[in-house]
């Protein structure tokens, strides 16, 4: 079946952003297609690089890199919300005149429309946040 | 196959659980992730409440949440069904529709 998954807190807000990974991870391991994971609010924070947790303590963007590799995944992040947030591409950084970037590897930046799509095209939409 | 209802919130904190069974038709399913695993255990002041809930509904609670917060099956209210995240899943091809009340 065709999934999508909306994020809506970042990795040190809530569970949330545990959930989906956890949740994403079981649906791709049982053969289901994960059109796309939007991250949305709080949750563009699962998408900086420059995050450093220490060596202990799980990294969720590492996660969501990993994963969007093994399974060319489509990860996606909400450009208004990410601007708020000081998340950037390289693009976005040229264009804002901001001197670095920090999206993580797997990710994009790109408009809600893209969230939107992923509920028209998906046979279901599953919401994680507080 | 009716709307699978997620609540993420204790019972103790929020009214999401409260929502969520207001608004749940008959056969519709809920599934108690993060702290809304707190609703999933025998002897709380709202227990009875969700004895009562299994007449119209099926209840899920998701098991690694339950072990996350130092508590095991054995104090899951009888008639609750323990998932892993590949239940989760399954529940969410099952059911028409997901609502997650956050």
């Amino acid at each position: 079946m065709k999934l999508s998954v909306l994020v809506n807190e970042g990795p040190y807000q809530h569970q949330s952003a545990d959930s989906a990974i956890q949740f994403t991870t079981a649906a791709l391991k049982k053969g289901h297609e994960i059109f796309r994971v939007f991250f949305y609010h709080d949750g563009v924070n699962n998408g900086t690089r420059f995050a450093v947790p220490p060596k202990d303590d799980r990294n969720i963007t590492e996660q969501w890199t990993a994963l969007s590799k093994e399974y060319n995944l489509d990860l996606v992040i909400c450009i208004a919300a990410a601007q708020r947030r000081g998340i950037l591409d390289e693009n976005e950084a040229k264009r804002q005149g901001k001197d670095g970037h920090n999206m993580a590897d797997g990710f994009r930046i790109s408009g809600l429309g893209q969230l939107i799509e992923a509920g028209i095209q998906s046979d279901r939409l599953v919401i994680f946040g507080d | 196959m009716p709307m699978l209802h997620t609540v993420n919130k204790s019972p103790f904190e929020r009214r999401t659980l409260d929502t969520a069974l207001r608004h749940a038709v008959k056969g519709a399913a809920i599934l108690l992730i993060e702290d809304g695993v707190y609703a999933a255990f025998d002897g709380t002041v709202v227990a009875e409440k969700v004895k009562s809930a299994l007449k119209d509904h099926k209840i899920y609670v998701l098991g690694p949440d339950v072990a996350a917060r130092g508590m095991s099956e054995h104090h899951v209210i009888d008639g609750l069904q323990v998932v892993d995240y590949g239940g989760f899943v399954d529940l969410v091809v099952e059911y028409d529709k997901v609502q997650s009340w956050l």
